[in-house]
């Protein structure tokens, strides 16, 4: 059963539409900044669900006023990894908080293969399930 | 074709030049910029063009009349102490209700925040200043002291490479203005041509005369609450006579300082009679006592907090 034709990854803010153009990231990204939170650009390609630490792509913006400084990296990642995951975040600082309050994705990879079902049998008759991306079979860089 | 009756019907519309300038408040700009900037003519009237220009060419794209965005970017040369700091924070909010930049906030950066100190600190540096900077004004002070000819190892040349590129590819995002002193500034152009001709705007900020300092005096005490007794204007018409002619002499700011040390006096003067009664007038009047006991006057040389 196909639930998700074309192995589209779906994860943060947006993944069921189509892609963000640019103009829609900057609208989101200014969304972020007068809310004063840090934005920053990851990157990966191992988009496991729980693999929640990407890389980073340089640091953190603090500070920023205008997106076209964060567009300005983004681009420069999408030229370094253009086969890769790439996300948004955007941090809130405030106290009680602390944590990310948004996180999209802004590329993916051509061909993405998705995601297979592994099953292992375990004691008596029980299974155990795992997720597990057909792409990470590879050597890192190599993955799409 | 169908198209050129459409063609002719807006070449011949008619749009309103002066409906424009009044919607985009500018006037208020420049009439504030005209009260609380003495003098600086030329600034002035440069500033004047600019706005002139960015209106004339929202009014061009009405018509898709497409042109390239001017580049704004700016030098401003002169004295120490002759208003290119405070004429730079006005020009982002000018710029901004212009349309020009997005947001108008002014970042003021100095060499170290541009230049690293190891390889390969440099270009993050530099990086993050300028995404800062990005939406309004990256205001560079002292600019001269990025390029430092005599150490051919200076980092500061790689600072001023990646400016060059921003200024050119991200006219839309942000306007550079650099400061400095004249000399230290044309030198500087001397050996970085590629940035004098980036650069369409070269501003010189004049010195001020006598009569302009003394505006600026009463209006800096005026923002204070304080004024002038009519002797002690005419006490510190005579000090600026003086004082100008000393060293380290550095236009508005030196009168600034001034100021502050004739406000001690004034306190300590009020603090030595507190035992009788006190207006609000006494509070805020400073008189010629004030000014006249600056060593400008006895000693003629400078109190000891010079320049």
């Amino acid at each position: 059963m196909m639930t998700n034709p074309g192995n589209r990854l779906t994860q943060g803010q947006f993944s069921f539409l189509p892609d963000l153009t640019d103009e829609q990231i900057t609208k989101q990204i200014k969304y972020a900044l007068n809310h004063g939170w840090a934005v920053s650009v990851e990157y990966t390609d191992d988009p496991h669900p729980r693999n929640t630490y990407w890389e980073m792509f340089g640091n953190p913006m603090f500070d920023l006023k205008d997106p076209a400084g964060i567009l300005m990296e983004i681009n420069n990642c999408r030229k370094t990894f253009p086969n890769h995951y790439i996300r948004v975040t955007a941090f809130n600082s405030a106290r009680g908080t602390e944590s990310p309050a948004m996180s999209y994705l802004v590329n993916r990879p051509k061909q993405e293969p998705g995601f297979g079902l592994v099953r292992q049998e375990a004691e008596g008759r029980s299974i155990r399930y795992t997720v597990h991306a057909y792409a990470t079979d590879k050597a890192e860089m190599e993955r799409y | 074709m169908s198209e050129s009756p459409d063609l002719n019907e807006i070449a011949s519309e008619v749009v309103d030049l002066e409906a424009e300038f009044r919607g985009s408040n500018i006037q208020e700009v420049l009439d504030k910029l005209d009260r609380e900037l003495i003098g600086l003519v030329p600034v002035k009237t440069r500033i004047r063009e600019v706005a002139a220009l960015l209106l004339v060419d929202r009014l061009r794209k009405q018509f898709e009349l497409t042109s390239e965005t001017p580049t704004l970017h700016m030098c401003f040369t002169g004295n120490p102490g002759t208003g290119k700091t405070t004429v730079a924070m006005r020009m982002g909010e000018i710029l901004k209700r212009l349309g020009y930049v997005r947001e108008g906030h002014l970042v003021t950066v100095t060499r170290d925040d541009l230049v690293g100190q190891y390889i390969g600190h440099t270009a993050p540096k530099t990086k993050e200043v300028i995404k800062k900077a990005m939406g309004g004004v990256l205001f560079i002070d002292e600019a001269y002291y990025l390029y430092k000819p005599e150490n051919e190892r200076d980092y500061g040349a790689e600072s001023i490479e990646i400016l060059l590129q921003v200024m050119e590819n991200n006219r839309d995002d942000l306007v550079v203005i650099l400061a400095g002193y004249k000399d230290k500034m044309d030198k500087f152009f001397q050996s970085n041509p590629g940035m004098r001709s980036r650069i369409a705007h070269h501003i010189d900020f004049p010195d001020y005369r006598p009569d302009e300092l003394l505006a600026i005096a009463k209006l800096m005490l005026a923002d204070q609450n304080y004024h002038f007794s009519p002797s002690a204007e005419e006490a510190f018409v005579r000090y600026l006579k003086l004082r100008m002619t000393m060293e380290h002499f550095s236009n508005a700011r030196s009168v600034r300082n001034a100021l502050d040390r004739a406000r001690l006096r004034q306190a300590n003067r009020l603090f030595g009679r507190r035992s009788g009664p006190m207006t609000r007038d006494d509070l805020m009047t400073l008189e010629a006592e004030d000014v006249l006991a600056s060593r400008v006057f006895s000693e003629g040389q400078l109190d000891q907090e010079t320049v």
